[in-house]
């Protein structure tokens, strides 16, 4: 009987198969909707080529660290445009959550027997990496947009950064997704959570004149996680590390990441109030 | 001998309303128990208590011997269930979804495309592997979904109302598939419906009303018990209610 013969924990192997099927169905997901992917390509193009274009001769950028010379606006804003694909990918993926719940394919995912923290963690992998893949699909247009790292090794060292960044957008999600009772109300997520988390941070504008013109909206910036995120990848970009934002969205990762466990938790989660 | 299924003294509320008071019942291995109760009677709360979407805060639950709470990963690796609502993803292939599934339980995807292609040749659908899931009937869909739920060799199977919104023939040809593997591979099936029709005599009954257990035994003796003249008429005597109810 196979109930008897079956070993009573998972090897390390069927840990790897699991994530790697996991992984490999969000991959498959966004390959099959593909206005998904140039959605996500878009946005940020748009405020690259558009928005950018026209500010460039407004906003003028001083010499602040990374930098060491004047830089195009462009060349400003490209992290905040990389932390927002970031940003949308995780909201996506747990608005995906919330769908995914209504219509029963959460409860495949949950009903593994592997641990629910493995599976939760599983999925917030894929969805980290699938907005890594839109990141450099973005940094490859603007490429040729003259967007580019010091060195051809930015691209490398800013894979970390991203990978760091994404985690802690998706955590935040997959957050919000467990608090979030039906599909409708995730417009107000996207009112309330990406519009103010992403003017509200340096991802635009430099803190310091940020600074200058308000010093309560300073504050706002500076606990704002994205402002740490965008200042992580700004400096992975250039070969460097922001260590305070390091720390920071080390620290915002965890809190969200233990956040969304226990909210999936059985015992204790929002899953417990709902009906059904 | 352990049973499949061992539910015991298990309650649960959403708030102040009480969906399941101490409810105790047992799926014995290679049976076909059916979950008798109307919309609303507690059978998707239970369902979602076994497979620890909720948590059992009173009572046990034990899959093969093994507490769900406890010992989640033992107990739920022998188990394996059929939602109401349909869960395959239809933007994947058949096959991809048995894939994905498998993975959840550590199975690598050269086995599972074996196991995958055996379990549609048994639930004869083994031309449709590479077709979307969308392109599927209801019928079609319900069997894969029974496929999927068997691919890592439970041997308890949960199915929540299968057979709603099935035509007659998909719901008579789903209802043989379930009895066929009862019979052939010795699986323990709990099967949840409110449609009288698809009990036969010989199946253990559990007559779930209003998050309560009524009466828990083979059709044919509770029948005989209540003096009814079937299982519908009996479930009308013990719960006080409209045959109508039992058949639409």
């Amino acid at each position: 009987m196979s109930e008897i013969s079956a070993p009573n924990g998972f090897t390390l192997r069927q840990y790897l198969i699991c994530l790697s099927g996991v992984v490999w169905r969000e991959g498959l997901r966004f390959l099959h909707q593909r206005e998904r992917f140039v959605s996500a390509l878009v946005r940020p193009l748009v405020w690259l080529f558009i928005f950018a274009a026209g500010f460039r001769q407004v906003l003028g950028v001083s010499i602040i660290p990374p930098y060491e010379t004047y830089v195009l606006y462009e060349v400003y804003i490209a992290p905040g445009l990389m932390a927002m694909i970031q940003l949308f990918n995780g909201m996506q993926s747990s608005l995906s959550m919330v769908y995914d719940r209504e219509m029963g394919n959460m409860r495949t995912l949950l009903v593994s027997p592997f641990p629910r923290w493995f599976l939760l963690g599983s999925k917030l992998l894929a969805g980290v990496a699938v907005s890594i893949l839109q990141v450099y699909a973005f940094l490859l247009i603007a490429y040729f947009w003259e967007i580019e790292p010091p060195t051809k090794w930015g691209y490398l060292t800013v894979l970390p950064a991203l990978a760091l960044s994404g985690l802690m957008l998706g955590a935040l999600g997959m957050l919000l997704s467990s608090l979030i009772k039906q599909l409708e109300n995730f417009a107000g997520v996207m009112n309330f959570v990406i519009f103010p988390m992403f003017f509200a941070s340096s991802a635009l504008y430099p803190l310091w004149r940020v600074k200058e013109s308000s010093p309560w909206l300073y504050y706002v910036c500076e606990v704002n996680p994205f402002t740490h995120a965008v200042e992580l990848i700004r400096f992975a970009f250039y070969e460097k590390v922001a260590w305070p934002s390091l720390a920071i969205v080390f620290a915002y990762t965890s809190a969200f990441l233990v956040a969304a466990i226990l909210a999936y938790d059985t015992a204790r989660g929002m899953l417990m109030r709902r009906g059904g | 001998m352990t049973p499949a299924l061992m539910i015991k003294d298990v309650s649960h509320s959403y708030g102040a309303r009480k969906a399941l008071d101490d409810v105790s019942f047992s799926v014995p291995p290679g049976s076909f128990t059916v979950l008798l109760g109307l919309n609303g009677a507690g059978k998707s709360t239970l369902f979602s208590l076994i497979t620890r979407l909720y948590a059992a805060r009173h009572g046990e639950i034990e899959i093969f011997g093994h507490n769900v709470m406890r010992q989640p990963g033992v107990a739920l690796r022998r188990l394996g269930v059929v939602f109401q609502a349909r869960t395959l993803d239809l933007e994947l292939s058949v096959m991809q979804n048995l894939i994905y599934h498998a993975a959840l339980h550590g199975i690598g995807p050269l086995e599972a495309r074996r196991l995958g292609q055996a379990a549609l040749s048994s639930a004869g659908l083994a031309d449709r592997a590479h077709d979307k899931a969308r392109a599927l009937s209801g019928g079609q869909m319900r069997r894969v979904e029974i496929a999927r739920a068997l691919l890592h060799e439970p041997r308890l199977l949960l199915l929540d109302e299968p057979t709603v919104g099935l035509d007659i023939k998909a719901r008579a040809d789903l209802l043989a598939l379930v009895r066929g593997l009862v019979q052939e591979q010795g699986l323990g099936v709990l099967w949840a419906t409110h449609l009288i029709d698809e009990i036969a005599d010989d199946d253990q009954v559990v007559i779930l009303h209003q998050g309560k257990v009524l009466a828990t035994d083979r059709a044919q003796a509770i029948i005989a018990e209540h003096g009814a003249t079937n299982i519908g008429d009996a479930f009308t005597r013990i719960a006080g209610v409209a045959q109508e109810k039992l058949s639409a």
